[in-house]
Order: C-alpha cells, then sequence, then structure tokens
C-alpha cells in the first residue's frame, strides 16, 4: 500500500510537469522546431522574443489589465463584503448569489455578452473593455474572498472605532482594511493571474491593442516555434513567481 | 434619521457599486443575448425579431446539435477521469506525507496550474503530436513503427482537459480531506469497520462537497473552453465554444452564437441545480 502510495504520487508528478518540463526544455532548442531530436543548448529564442517589440507591447498591455482590473475588483468587492457583512439588509442572500452568478457561468459567455453590448452601444473596443470582463470575472471572486474572511472580533474593532468618532470611511481605510490585509492581499494577487492569463475575454474584446495570451495566440497560428516555448516559459516564470509570493507573503504569515 | 435607517443607506451605498458593475456588465448583456438570440440574419444585417428560428436550427442541424453532444461527452469523461485521478493524489497528499512537507507537495502538484492556458495546450501538442515526445520516444524504443494518431483527436483534448482539471480538483479535495479529523476513522475502526468499509461508509461520503464543488467547476470550465479543443482536438470535431467562435469569425451571425450561448448556458444550470445540495462556491 505504502510502495503504491509513492508510486502513484511519482506517477502524478510526472503526468503533471511533462508538458512544462518539454515547453521550458525546448525553448533552449538550437533548431527551428521544438520537437526532438534536441539539438543543443541555445539562448537565441530568448534573445528573439525578448527583442519582439509587439510581444513586449503585449507584456506591457497585459501587466496594466491585470492590474487595474484587480484594483477595481478588489476595492468593489471589498465594500460590498463589508456592506453584506456588516448591516443586515433585505434581500442580502439574494445581493450575495447576484454577486456570486458570474462565476458559474462560461468566461465565452461574459465576453459575448459584453461584445453583443458594446457593438449596440457603440462603444470601441480597447484594452479598457478587456479590463471591464475581467472585472466581472475577477469580482466574484474577491467578494467571496473577503466575505468568508470577515469575521467578528473585526465588527467589534469597528464599533469601537466609530464610537471613538471616526468617520464611515476611516473605518473603512484605517480599521476595517488593515486587519484584512492577508485575504486582501491574496484576492489581489488571484485576481492578477487570472487576469494575465485570461484568453477569450481579452480575444474578442480587444482589437489593435492586445494582451500576452492574445499575441502568443497569434503565435501559434504559423505552427510550432521554439520562440513560442520561450515565451510560454517566460510567462510561466512571471505565473509561478507570483504563486510563489503569494505562498509566501499570505500562507506561511497566516500560520 | 434612525441609526438603523443610517446604517441601511451606509449599507447600500457600499454594496451598490458591485452590484451596479455587475448589472451592468454581466446582467444586461445576457439580457442583450437572449434577445439577440431571437433576431434573424438577412444576407449580413442583423434584424430584430422574435423568431425561435435559431434554437430550431440547432435542433434540427446535425452539426449544431452535434457539436453539443460532443461537448457533453467530453466534459463527462474528462470530470469522471479528473475525480478518479485526483481523489488518490489528494489523499495520499493529505494522509501520507508528513505534515511539514504537505503544503510544498501540493503546491508542486498544482504548480503547472498556473500556466498561461494558451501555452498549457501548446505544450501538450508538443507532447502529444506527430513528431512529439511521446511518439519520437516510444518509436526510439521500437515500441511502435509509425507515429500515433494522438493530436488533432478527442483523446488529446481529454488528455490536455485532465491534466488541468487534476489539479484543480486535488486542491478543492486536499482542502476537504485534510479538513476531517481522524476520530472519524478511528470510531469506525473502533465500531468494526474494515479499511475498505471506513473508506466507502465514512471518508469517501465526508469528501462529497470537496468533490462535488471540483467537479461542478470543472465542468463549468472545460464545457465553456474554446482554447484546449482548438488547439489540440483541431478540426476533427467541434465542441460548442469552437462553434458559438465560427459564428462569430466566418459570417458575423451574432444572433445563432447568442442563441448557442444561451444554450451552452441553461446546460451549466442544468448542473448546478444537479449538484445543489453539495455545493459550496462561497467556500471554495
Amino acid at each position: 500500500m505504502r510502495v503504491l502510495s509513492w508510486l502513484y504520487l511519482a506517477l502524478a508528478y510526472v503526468f503533471v510537469f511533462l508538458p512544462v518540463a518539454v515547453l521550458v526544455a525546448f525553448s533552449f532548442q538550437d533548431g527551428r522546431l521544438p520537437v526532438p531530436p534536441f539539438k543543443g543548448v541555445s539562448f537565441r529564442w530568448y534573445e528573439k522574443v525578448l527583442g519582439d517589440g509587439d510581444l513586449m507591447a503585449a507584456l506591457g498591455h497585459s501587466f496594466l489589465v491585470a492590474v487595474v482590473s484587480s484594483l477595481i475588483a478588489l476595492v468593489l468587492g471589498f465594500l460590498a463584503a463589508h456592506a453584506l457583512a456588516r448591516v443586515a439588509l433585505p434581500g442580502s442572500a439574494l445581493m450575495r448569489g447576484v454577486l456570486i452568478a458570474p462565476m458559474t457561468v462560461s468566461y465565452l459567455i461574459v465576453a459575448l455578452g459584453l461584445l453583443n453590448l458594446f457593438n449596440l452601444t457603440g462603444v470601441r473596443l480597447s484594452l479598457w473593455t478587456a479590463g471591464i470582463g475581467h472585472v466581472v470575472i475577477n469580482l466574484p471572486l474577491c467578494f467571496a474572498i473577503l466575505y468568508a474572511a470577515m469575521g467578528d472580533h473585526q465588527k467589534n474593532a469597528e464599533r469601537a472605532a466609530r464610537d471613538l468618532g471616526a468617520a464611515e470611511w476611516q473605518v473603512l481605510a484605517l480599521v476595517s482594511a488593515p486587519m484584512l490585509a492577508m485575504p486582501l492581499a491574496a484576492a489581489f494577487f488571484l485576481s492578477v493571474t487570472f487576469s494575465w492569463d485570461e484568453f477569450i475575454i481579452a480575444f474578442l474584446l480587444t482589437r489593435f491593442d492586445v494582451t500576452l495570451p492574445v499575441e502568443i495566440w497569434s503565435m501559434l497560428k504559423s505552427g510550432l516555434s521554439p520562440a513560442t516555448n520561450a515565451v510560454g516559459s517566460l510567462v510561466f516564470l512571471v505565473s509561478v513567481t507570483l504563486v510563489i509570493l503569494l505562498e509566501i507573503l499570505v500562507f506561511r504569515r497566516a500560520k | 434619521m434612525t441609526l438603523k435607517a443610517r446604517e441601511h443607506r451606509l449599507g447600500w451605498g457600499l454594496v451598490a457599486p458591485a452590484l451596479l458593475w455587475t448589472g451592468a456588465f454581466f446582467a444586461l448583456p445576457f439580457l442583450a443575448m437572449l434577445a439577440l438570440s431571437f433576431a434573424r440574419m438577412e444576407g449580413r444585417q442583423i434584424v430584430p425579431a422574435l423568431d425561435p428560428g435559431n434554437y430550431t436550427r440547432f435542433l434540427t442541424d446535425p452539426t449544431l446539435f452535434g457539436a453539443l453532444l460532443n461537448s457533453l461527452e467530453i466534459t463527462v469523461l474528462v470530470t469522471a477521469l479528473s475525480v478518479v485521478l485526483a481523489w488518490p493524489l489528494a489523499a495520499i497528499i493529505a494522509f501520507r506525507v508528513p505534515a511539514r512537507w504537505q503544503r510544498l507537495a501540493l503546491l508542486l502538484a498544482v504548480l503547472p496550474f498556473w500556466t498561461s492556458y494558451v501555452v498549457r495546450s501548446y505544450a501538450w501538442l508538443l507532447v502529444l503530436g506527430q513528431n512529439g515526445v511521446v511518439n519520437r520516444g516510444l518509436m526510439a524504443v521500437g515500441a511502435i513503427a509509425e507515429p500515433l494518431e494522438i493530436s488533432a483527436t478527442r483523446t488529446a483534448t481529454v488528455i490536455g482537459f485532465v491534466h488541468f482539471f487534476v489539479m484543480l480538483l486535488t486542491l478543492t479535495i486536499y482542502a476537504n480531506l485534510i479538513q476531517l479529523s481522524p476520530n472519524y476513522a478511528r470510531a469506525a475502526a473502533d465500531l468494526g469497520a474494515g479499511r475498505w468499509q471506513t473508506f466507502r461508509h465514512v471518508i469517501l461520503p465526508l469528501t462529497l462537497p470537496g468533490v462535488v464543488t471540483g467537479a461542478f467547476l470543472t465542468f463549468v470550465l472545460c464545457i465553456g473552453d474554446y482554447i484546449t479543443p482548438q488547439i489540440l482536438g483541431g478540426n476533427s470535431e467541434l465542441t460548442v465554444p469552437q462553434l458559438i467562435m465560427l459564428q462569430l469569425g466566418r459570417s458575423g451571425n451574432f444572433p445563432l452564437a447568442s442563441a448557442l450561448s444561451v444554450v451552452l448556458m441553461a446546460v451549466v444550470t442544468l448542473a448546478y441545480f444537479a449538484c445543489g445540495r453539495w455545493l459550496r462556491l462561497d467556500r471554495v
């Protein structure tokens, strides 16, 4: 039983890491195709990718959209979670349901709905329209994380602040938010990672300036190339760095 | 104004921005999509109408209805395979790996979850393709003479999906398993249950919320995904998202694309009610 367990674990790791290992290994391919045989180590694909103006612009766009849309989702989610956790509003169960609802809908449908709306109202597609879509998908996530994190001992501190004469915005900014620093950071980092990776909304809702996943998609159309491996490896590196930061900053300290 | 009324006004003020955003950019577009699904195409022109034609076309055109069947078959297969593969993985990490290594073991097991999903499908193409690692490897050891046709088939799509969702389900099931007190298993053993009975009647039912939550997320994300079937399955068979994208691109047939989206959403809603009892979305 014990041996079988370890064997299963080992096989699972192989399965999980196989595509990533192949991706990274062949990003160093000294040849034109990222498939066996491996012809030697070369950094030229990384040079090519880092010198590619379109790709670097897309990288900047992705970063901008991810940070701005996550900040908006975080603020909206925080205010709503605070209201629904603290004030007994009529219909609060329904409102929670409405705020969580986008989580249960495919990104493609969110994107198509917004595309219809923007077409109808004559709004031109840009990074901003994609950012609006990213707020829609990340708001439920931020709301759910923060709502779950609001406990009673924070309630008492907030009441104390109010008794001492703090205005409501001061309570929110100086008392509630700092006490929720960890869940706020977790919600923000998760949103950034999802937005950074998101393809279909960005694909349908941007036009001239595009984000990185969309740029990578257009690279794929010209077939297999070690350059795509190089970009993919770099994107993976960024995501992994974010996840490890999250692990160290949020979960380690939470213990 | 009473204290309660002031509190209420404040509460509404705080929840309003999020509700307005969700209303304007999620609910409203969805209603517009619903309305558009009953519109007609005349040439390349969209004519507002109350025409159920897109839905009858969906039900009668074998390509359109077939796409839904493909999507459902793939999604059900992927969900089942992912649960069966992820449960033991989560259990091994929760019960066999020493406590201080568990977080690391889990983090490692789901690390590729964070690769860009376009890139992840592309990476599987490198593994499964005609000249890919699997084919070259098998040919090198003489197991096969001709490369296997894996990419551009349903098998490739399923492998790509299962890879992703095993990681997702491992997370949700693990989260559920470590919350279980060891006393349940001890109590079952004291009452004379064997290991299999303990597993079947005690541990497995207690992990149902984690399994169902993960399975539902798998279902939703899998049935709505365009990238994986497009990159790995090629055009050998179409899924609903691929069909929707085709309508948008080639013919600009937004009404039909909207109708297909409504169908997709109806299927997901049915799945939601099917899992409703055990679903804990607000506690992911």
